[in-house]
C-alpha cells in the first residue's frame, strides 16, 4: 500500500545520526534513542561477566549470581523491591552469559527514574541473602531436573560436550546438580566482588525521552560507580573433535527424537561471517527454514520442524542444524540434512535463490526495529560485536557484496569439515 | 487512558468485517484475516481438523503453488505465519510499509483458492503427527490436555487444539477441504490491519480484491454448550521424568460476560499481569499473591494462573511446577488455600489499583508494535468487538471490591473444580482417594 503523503514515519534504521553514544569517566558507555510512539521505555545493556570467568567445580556461579543480583540489596529487601518494580508494571531482569551478564528494565516513561533505581541498586549494593541462596538452589535443581527430562536440552548438552569437552566454551550456563550443590554464598560474594563492575558495562535506553536526558539520568545512578575487573584469562584454542563423532541419548518413553547436527563455525568479526551467514539463510532460515525445511518438512513431510543456526561471537561459534522428528524416522532425516549439506557445498545456489535470501536478510531489518526492545538490543549488539552505529545502514551493502561463490566457499569450509557432531536425545 | 490511534470498521457487502487502524511511527504494516473456525467447531472423529486446514493454506494455490508464498513474503523481509487456537484461525504477514499489498493478494487468493492437493495433504498427516508427538514430549502439554478433556464433556473445548492423533490418522482430504469451504467464507472472517498506511486507500484495496469472493454458507450457531458441574473432577498423567507438575481449572464466562472483568482483575491480582506481545516478554509477577505463597515457601519452582478471553465459558487455570523434595498434595493445598484466601477475604485497595496500572503499563508496551496491534484488532473482533478492547482499561477501572470477591466465589468453588497432576510413572500414589487432606474450601480453580 502507498504511504500517504501526510504520514509521519520516523526513520525505521537506527544509525548515527539518531543514536547518541557517550562514554562516561568509569568506562561506562551509553546508548539512547528517541522512539515518541509509545508513553514506554527500554534499557538494556550487559556487564562484562560471564561464565567463561567462573571458577572449576562451580559451573553454573554466573546465572547464580545474576539471579541473586535481584534477591535483595543492602537498601531493600527482595519483596520490597518486588513490590516496587511490579506496582507500576515495571520488569527488571538479568541473565547471564559466556562473556557478559545482560539486564534489562522495562517501564512506562513515567516511572524510569523508579526502575534505574531499582537496577542500578541491586547491581552495586546487591546483599546476597542467605536464605535466597537456598531458595534459588532448590528452583535449580528443579529446573535440571526438568531438563533431563527434556529432548531438545538433552541432545543440545551431549553436542556441546562433543564439541568443547572440557574446554570452558562447553560449560552449561545452569550447570550441574553437583556444581549447584557446591556453590556457597561464598563463592557468589567473591565472584561478584571482583568481576562486576562499571568498566566496560554498555546501557541503551530507547523510549520517550530525549537522548541527553537519557545519557544524564544513566550518570545520575551509576556516574559515581568505580572500579574495574582482573583481565579475561585467554581462552585455549577449541579442541574440534577429529573426525564425525555420535551421541544418543536414550530417553525411552518421550514420543519424539530431537537431532541436532554441528560443525565448528568463526568469530562474528571473520570475513567468512557475512558469506555463512547467508549460506545458512538458504539452508535452513529462508522462507519456511529454508532448503532444511523443504526437504524435511514439506517434501518429506517427517517433522514439524527442520532448520539450522549459525552462532559466533567472540570465540568460534557453532554451526547447527536441527529437526524434531519421529524416532522411526531419525535415519531417513539424517540423511536429508547431510544431503542438504552435501549439496550447499558442492553446487554453488543459483543466483534467484541467493538474491531471495538476500532481500530477506536486508528487507527484514525495518520488522525487527519497530519496538524498543528491538531497538535496544540492536543498539548492544552493535556495540558487543564492534560493528558500529552505522553498520544497519551498511548492512544492505554488505548482504549484497556476497556473491554465490563466497557462499559456497564459506559452505565448503565449515560444513564440510570431518570434525563435526551428531547428537540425537528420544526414545 | 490509553494511547491506541483510532481504528475504523467496515463491513463490505458480502460480509467481510474491516478493521483498520493507522499508525506511523515505523514504516511497517501487519495484515491479519481471522475466520471465525477453530477446535470450538469440531466434533467428533475430526477433532484437530481447524488446525490441519490451517496448514493447508500454506500448501498452495493455482496462483501460489507450494512454496511460492512463503518465498514472496519472505524475499520481501516480511514475517507470516498462522495460528489456529479454539475460537479461530486466523493468518497474518508484517511487512516493509510499501510492500503490504503483496499480503492482501495472497491473503484474498488463499481465502478461496487453497489447492488441498491429495498427496500434499497426506505428506501434512505426518507434518502434524510430528507437531503433536513434540508436543506429547512436554508434560504440561500432557495435562493441560487431560485436564481440558475433564473440565469440558460437552462443549468442544473438550479437545486440545491439535486435536487427538486417532484422528490425525483418519481424517480424510475431502473432509478437509469441506471444513475450509464450510468456514472461510468472507461472511465468516475478519480482516485486521494496523501500521503504516493511508485507511482510505487501503479500504479500497481490500474492496478491490476481497469484495468479489462470494459468500460462504452461514456456519453453525449451534456448538453443544456445557452442562453444570457438579463436583470436583481429578485426572493424573503419568510418564517420564522426575518432576511433578499440577494444573487446576475451573470454568468461567466468556469475553462478553460482565464477570469477565472482575476476573481479569482477580487473575492479575492472584497471578500478576500478562504479558499482551505475541512475542512474549510478560513481567516475573513476583510480587503476586501465588508467587509469594508457592515459590517464596520453596514448594513450588513456578507458579501461575491464566484467564482466558473466549468466545464460549472457557477456563481460570493454575499451574505450578512441584519443587523437588515436595509433593502435588502440599502444591495443591497451598493453591487451595490462596483461593480459599481471596474468597473468603476482600482483597485491599492497593492490590485492586496495582492490578489496573499493571494492565495499563501492559497496553503501553504491546502499542509499540504493528503486529501486536493487528493482532488485538482482530481478536477482539473475534472474541468480543473492538469497543471490547478499546474500552478495556475504563472497565477494568470500574471494578470493584465486591466484585472481585463476588466472581471469586460465584466460579472458584470446590465443586467447579479441576486437578490435575503430572506425576513420573512408577512413582506416588494418583490424586484423589483418602489418602491426602484437602483443606477446606469453597473455591476451585484451573489451569
Amino acid at each position: 500500500m502507498p504511504k500517504s503523503n501526510t504520514a509521519r514515519t520516523t526513520s525505521a534504521i537506527p544509525g548515527p545520526g539518531d543514536v547518541l553514544r557517550r562514554t562516561l569517566p568509569n568506562g561506562i558507555t551509553v546508548l539512547a534513542r528517541e522512539n515518541w510512539s509509545a508513553p514506554s521505555i527500554v534499557a538494556e545493556g550487559y556487564l562484562q561477566v560471564g561464565n567463561l570467568d567462573e571458577p572449576a567445580g562451580l559451573t553454573g556461579l554466573a546465572s547464580f549470581t545474576s539471579s541473586m543480583l535481584s534477591r535483595g540489596t543492602r537498601r531493600r529487601s527482595f519483596a520490597e523491591i518486588n513490590e516496587t518494580v511490579e506496582a507500576v508494571g515495571a520488569a527488571v531482569g538479568f541473565s547471564a552469559d559466556r562473556y557478559t551478564t545482560g539486564f534489562s528494565a522495562k517501564s512506562l516513561a513515567e516511572d524510569l527514574d523508579l526502575v534505574l533505581g531499582v537496577l542500578a541498586e541491586e547491581m552495586r549494593l546487591p546483599a546476597f541473602p542467605a536464605e535466597h541462596v537456598e531458595k534459588l538452589r532448590g528452583m535449580r535443581m528443579t529446573a535440571i531436573a526438568e531438563r533431563e527430562n527434556d529432548t531438545r536440552q538433552m541432545a543440545g548438552m551431549a553436542l556441546r560436550d562433543i564439541m568443547y569437552g572440557a574446554h570452558p566454551l562447553g560449560r552449561n550456563m545452569l550447570g550441574s546438580r553437583e556444581t549447584n550443590g557446591a556453590i556457597q554464598r561464598d563463592a557468589i560474594v567473591e565472584f561478584y566482588e571482583r568481576y562486576f563492575s562499571p568498566e566496560g558495562l554498555v546501557i541503551a535506553i530507547v523510549g520517550a525521552l530525549p537522548v541527553e536526558e537519557a545519557v544524564a539520568r544513566v550518570v545520575a545512578v551509576f556516574g559515581d560507580w568505580t572500579g574495574a575487573r582482573p583481565p579475561r584469562a585467554n581462552l585455549d584454542g577449541v579442541p574440534a573433535p577429529p573426525e564425525r563423532v555420535e551421541r544418543r541419548v536414550a530417553m525411552p518413553d518421550k514420543s519424539q527424537s530431537d537431532m541436532l547436527m554441528g560443525w565448528p563455525a568463526m568469530r562474528r568479526l571473520d570475513s567468512d561471517y557475512e558469506p555463512a551467514r547467508l549460506a545458512n539463510t538458504v539452508l535452513g532460515v529462508f522462507g519456511m527454514m529454508g532448503r532444511l525445511g523443504k526437504n524435511v518438512r514439506e517434501r518429506q513431510g517427517m517433522a514439524y520442524y527442520a532448520y539450522s543456526r549459525l552462532s559466533a561471537d567472540r570465540h568460534p561459534g557453532l554451526w547447527t542444524a536441527a529437526a524434531g522428528v519421529n524416532p522411526a524416522n531419525v535415519e531417513r532425516a539424517l540423511a536429508a540434512i547431510e544431503l542438504e549439506v552435501r549439496q550447499l557445498c558442492d553446487t554453488k545456489v543459483p543466483e534467484d535463490e541467493l538474491e531471495n535470501s538476500k532481500r530477506y536478510l536486508t528487507g527484514s531489518v525495518p520488522l525487527q526495529l519497530e519496538t524498543n526492545d528491538g531497538v535496544a538490543s540492536l543498539l548492544v549488539d552493535l556495540e558487543w560485536n564492534e560493528l558500529g552505529l552505522d553498520y544497519v545502514q551498511r548492512f544492505a551493502g554488505i548482504v549484497n557484496a556476497v556473491t554465490a561463490g563466497d557462499v559456497q566457499r564459506a559452505a565448503q569450509r565449515y560444513l564440510s569439515a570431518p570434525a563435526c557432531a551428531l547428537a540425537i536425545a528420544g526414545p | 487512558m490509553n494511547h491506541l490511534n483510532p481504528s475504523s470498521r467496515h463491513v463490505l457487502d458480502n460480509g467481510l468485517t474491516v478493521l483498520l487502524r493507522e499508525m506511523h511511527h515505523a514504516p511497517v504494516a501487519s495484515f491479519w484475516v481471522w475466520y471465525r473456525v477453530g477446535s470450538r467447531n469440531e466434533g467428533a472423529g475430526t477433532t484437530g481438523i481447524s488446525h490441519w486446514v490451517e496448514h493447508m493454506l500454506f500448501k498452495g494455490t493455482p496462483a501460489y503453488p507450494q512454496g511460492e508464498f512463503d518465498k514472496a513474503i519472505s524475499r520481501e523481509g516480511g514475517t507470516f505465519n498462522g495460528m489456529t487456537w479454539i475460537d479461530f484461525t486466523t493468518y497474518f504477514e508484517s511487512l516493509p510499509s510499501d510492500r503490504i499489498d503483496l499480503a492482501l493478494r495472497v491473503e484474498a487468493d488463499r481465502m478461496l483458492n487453497a489447492a488441498f492437493d491429495p498427496d500434499e495433504t497426506e505428506l501434512e498427516r505426518t507434518v502434524i503427527i510430528s507437531e503433536r508427538q513434540g508436543d506429547e514430549n512436554d508434560p504440561e502439554f500432557l495435562l493441560g490436555e487431560a485436564v481440558q478433556a475433564a473440565a469440558f464433556q460437552a462443549h468442544p473445548y473438550h479437545h486440545s487444539v491439535i486435536g487427538w492423533q486417532q484422528d490425525l490418522e483418519r481424517m480424510t482430504r475431502d473432509e478437509l477441504y469441506g471444513h475450509y469451504r464450510s468456514y472461510y467464507g468472507p461472511n465468516n472472517a475478519v480482516v485486521a490491519v494496523a501500521g503504516d498506511f493511508d485507511t482510505s486507500r487501503m479500504l479500497e484495496r481490500i474492496h478491490e480484491l476481497f469484495g468479489t469472493i462470494p459468500r460462504g454458507p452461514s456456519p453453525r450457531a449451534d456448538v453443544p454448550q456445557e452442562p453444570p458441574q457438579r463436583g470436583e473432577r481429578r485426572v493424573t498423567v503419568e510418564g517420564p521424568g522426575t518432576t511433578s507438575y499440577i494444573d487446576i481449572g475451573f470454568r468461567v464466562p466468556g469475553a462478553r460476560d460482565p464477570d469477565y472483568y472482575p476476573l481479569v482483575i482477580l487473575d492479575t491480582i492472584l497471578g500478576g499481569a500478562k504479558g499482551m506481545s505475541m512475542w512474549g516478554g510478560g513481567a516475573p509477577n513476583r510480587s503476586s499473591r501465588l508467587y509469594r505463597a508457592l515459590v517464596e515457601t520453596e514448594l513450588a519452582a513456578n507458579v501461575g494462573c491464566s484467564m482466558n478471553s473466549t468466545v464460549d465459558p472457557y477456563l481460570f487455570s493454575f499451574s505450578a511446577t512441584v519443587r523437588e523434595g515436595r509433593t502435588p498434595q502440599e502444591v495443591e493445598g497451598a493453591i487451595l488455600a490462596e483461593i480459599t484466601r481471596v474468597v473468603d477475604r476482600p482483597v485491599s485497595a492497593v492490590e485492586l489499583s496495582k492490578a489496573i496500572k499493571q494492565t495499563r503499563a501492559q497496553f503501553a508496551y504491546s502499542s509499540e508494535s504493528v503486529t501486536d496491534q493487528a493482532h488485538w484488532l482482530g481478536f477482539s473482533e473475534i472474541v468480543a468487538s473492538v469497543e471490547w478492547f478499546e474500552s478495556f482499561l475504563d472497565r477494568l477501572a470500574a471494578v470493584t471490591i465486591d466484585d472481585v470477591q463476588r466472581v471469586a466465589r460465584t466460579y472458584l468453588g470446590r465443586t467447579h473444580r479441576n486437578v490435575g497432576w503430572y506425576v513420573p510413572a512408577g512413582g506416588d500414589a494418583a490424586p484423589g482417594g483418602d489418602e491426602h487432606e484437602m483443606p477446606e474450601s469453597d473455591a476451585d480453580a484451573q489451569e
